[in-house]
């Protein structure tokens, strides 16, 4: 029992730390008034670029760097068709999503079933050896070390800093921020930069550390699942990481189970997550309303 | 009366205009991907077409008939072929092979189970044109398939993890509780059994047949339960191939012999098609006129799959061991599947002496005795 719970965590942990940036991403977004659908296109750019410059150069941090640049440039069409031009927010966000597909596709091409160095687990000495704990969050890689750090950052940014104040001003009413000397399009399109610049991080978890591979794809609707947690944590960089841990427990714990040969059928046990994610929105529903952004529901339709 | 405020905005049309131009242009290049072709030169040459679900590199399913297609173009120089990937089961592979017919296509492969419809509603409209289809049971006056007993290189493989197994517990991940997969599972876990009979295999279904992430954290959960020597059955074995190597685990293989170079230090062996010879002897004989359709099967004699290479961490005696049993298959002294075998239940499925035939091994829906777990119904 002990040991298979330490199983599912650690499995929650080493398969979601993906989903993870992409939520951290979209949470950023979102506050400032802006739903990317298109998450699941910046995650495949970031994998797809970030594998293309591991391959040629065999260089982790300039693979880094590229994947988020990829993912970051990726949302700043959707900010561009967004902010600027007044588009749909769900229809840009889906051409987006399109767009990446069909690019990552194209480009990615002939890196299918190559091999790359990539980025390995690294256990922490001393503190990967507490029991329990341990193995559940200090035997993973560098970039999930890194969400360690990014989430709490993120809500201290979102929360104390003035710029997060301006970031949730913006998300909760244009005008108001407007009125108030800020520059609303600006700080929006910053915020979709940087949200598709994690995204394009958590893409290339995906393809240069848990995988090592690269194809056409291979993100899998996991952008869609973190603009899903997204709203389960009711916009809250904290409460997101929770919800990626319990999604990702969720799967961790179906596959644990099948290892150990139950006989439930894992076509049903595959449902768990989204059960999971269905019971909290219904149980947490009405909170949800007034954590929303404003601007999320409201077309700002003034000057700049 | 008020006054309805004007606001300056962009005509929605060019917006509009993006939108499309990013889902087509997204669109255009999945196809473009999809569509390689080669442009037809001399008209005696046989146009042989070749139609793939997944990308031909994958190392897997898709690339074992790609290197089978490349192989027999080089050995018949008679012969030209054109490919497509990345192809849904769906009716777009109508689409794709009709394009073929109309470039001079004479001989098609579907190689995806999903194709096999679709084959056969293009075959009725082209009798000139002949479709043989991997792994199908139904065929059309123009349409055979062809298949080969793969389970013989798992059960030799097994008995290599057999012997290298420290924990006596094999991992796999198989994408659905299809016979193909199960026979897989079966074999790898009697040859494993024959020479260690503590052995038990842990199964994992991922529910899809392409799933990297999926089907490494499936790996993972494996290796967690204490697994030590991982093998699968997906599209393409990649990611599962990795993530033993990354775990310091051993890795069996599956599709293709090629894959031993994202294992170097963990790769044990596997089993790995040869489509060569066969392709070959399709083209010659469409060519000369002397097809006949029907069901095409193969076993170890074929040639139509082998035992991949063994790796450096398999030493000499557990070499000569498994080359030993699969003299004996060859020289039919041995039945892989043949009595007696039970079921995990302690159901007795062959009886003592017993050698089953290949039909009743294509209808498999249970696991033998040392794999853990029911099979999902």
């Amino acid at each position: 029992m002990f040991l298979f719970l330490q199983g599912v965590l650690t499995g929650a942990v080493r398969s979601e730390t993906s989903v993870l940036y992409a939520t951290l991403g979209e949470t950023l977004g979102e506050r400032a008034g802006i739903t990317n659908l298109g998450m699941e296109g910046c995650m495949l750019m970031g994998a797809c670029l970030g594998f293309v410059t591991m391959a040629h150069t065999d260089n982790l941090a300039l693979s880094m760097m590229a994947a988020a640049l990829a993912g970051g440039l990726s949302s700043l069409i959707h900010a561009f068709l967004v902010v600027t031009r007044r588009a749909n927010q769900l229809a840009s966000g889906l051409a987006l999503m399109f767009f990446g597909l069909g690019v990552t596709g194209f480009i990615g091409r002939p890196y299918v079933g190559m091999k790359i160095r990539g980025l390995n687990e690294l256990p922490i000495p001393y503190l990967s050896e507490i029991p329990f704990v341990g193995p559940i969050l200090f035997t993973h890689d560098v970039l999930t070390y890194l969400t360690y750090l990014l989430t709490p950052l993120l809500w201290v940014f979102l929360f104390y800093t003035r710029w997060g104040l301006a970031v949730r001003a913006v998300g909760e009413n244009r005008t108001v921020a407007y009125a108030s000397g800020l520059r609303p399009s600006l700080i929006q399109y910053l915020a979709v930069f940087f949200g598709g610049m994690l995204a394009g991080l958590g893409g290339a978890h995906l393809s240069i550390a848990y995988t090592h591979m690269w194809v056409e794809g291979m993100t899998a609707g996991r952008g869609f699942i973190a603009v899903a947690l997204v709203i389960f944590s009711m916009w809250h960089p904290l409460r997101g990481m929770l919800g990626t841990l319990l999604f990702g427990g969720a799967i961790a714990f179906q596959l644990q189970l099948q290892a150990r040969g139950s006989r439930i059928s894992p076509y049903i046990l595959d449902m768990t997550p989204y059960l999971l994610t269905l019971a909290v929105l219904l149980l947490w529903g009405r909170t949800r309303k007034h954590a929303m952004p404003e601007g999320l529901k409201a077309v700002f339709e003034g000057v700049d | 009366m008020r006054k309805r405020t004007k606001q300056t905005r962009m005509p929605l049309g060019v917006v509009g205009l993006i939108v499309v131009f990013l889902v087509s242009f997204g669109i255009l290049l999945r196809g473009a991907t999809a569509q390689e072709k080669k442009v037809p030169s001399k008209d005696e040459k046989l146009k042989v077409g070749f139609v793939y679900v997944g990308p031909r590199d994958d190392y897997g399913y898709n690339y074992a008939h790609d290197q089978g297609r490349l192989c027999m173009e080089k050995k018949l120089g008679w012969v030209e072929t054109l490919h497509a990937e990345n192809i849904p089961e769906s009716a777009d592979v109508e689409r794709v092979m009709e394009q073929m017919i109309r470039q001079g296509a004479k001989l098609i492969f579907p190689t995806s189970y999903g194709y096999l419809d679709p084959a056969i509603n293009v075959a009725k409209r082209h009798n000139d044109v002949i479709f043989m289809h991997a792994g199908g049971f139904k065929t059309a006056p123009n349409l055979g398939t062809y298949w080969a007993y793969i389970y013989n290189a798992m059960y030799l493989s097994g008995i290599a993890a057999g012997k290298l197994t420290k924990t006596n517990k094999l991992g796999f991940v198989a994408a659905h509780p299809i016979p193909q997969v199960l026979g897989n599972i079966n074999a790898l876990t009697l040859g494993a059994r024959s020479v260690n009979p503590k052995v038990e295999t842990h199964v994992v279904f991922t529910g899809g047949w392409y799933n990297p992430g999926k089907e490494a954290e499936a790996a993972n959960s494996l290796v967690d339960l204490g697994v030590d020597v991982l093998t699968q059955h997906q599209d393409s074995p990649i990611a599962v191939v990795q993530t033993a190597e990354k775990r310091g685990v051993y890795a069996v293989g599956y599709h293709s012999k090629d894959l031993q170079k994202f294992a170097p230090k963990g790769w044990l062996t596997g089993a790995s098609w040869n489509w060569c010879n066969l392709y070959a002897d399709l083209a010659k004989e469409v060519k000369d006129g002397k097809w006949k359709g029907g069901h095409r099967r193969g076993g170890l004699e074929t040639g139509y799959f082998e035992l991949a290479p063994f790796g450096a961490a398999v030493p000499n005696d557990v070499r000569d061991m498994v080359m030993k049993k699969r003299k004996e298959i060859l020289d039919g002294k041995y039945v892989v599947f043949q009595g007696p075998v039970k079921d995990n239940k302690g159901t007795l499925r062959v009886k003592a002496g017993e050698k089953p035939t290949f039909e009743r091994i294509e209808q498999m829906d249970w696991f033998v005795e040392g794999v853990v777990g029911t099979v999902p119904k």
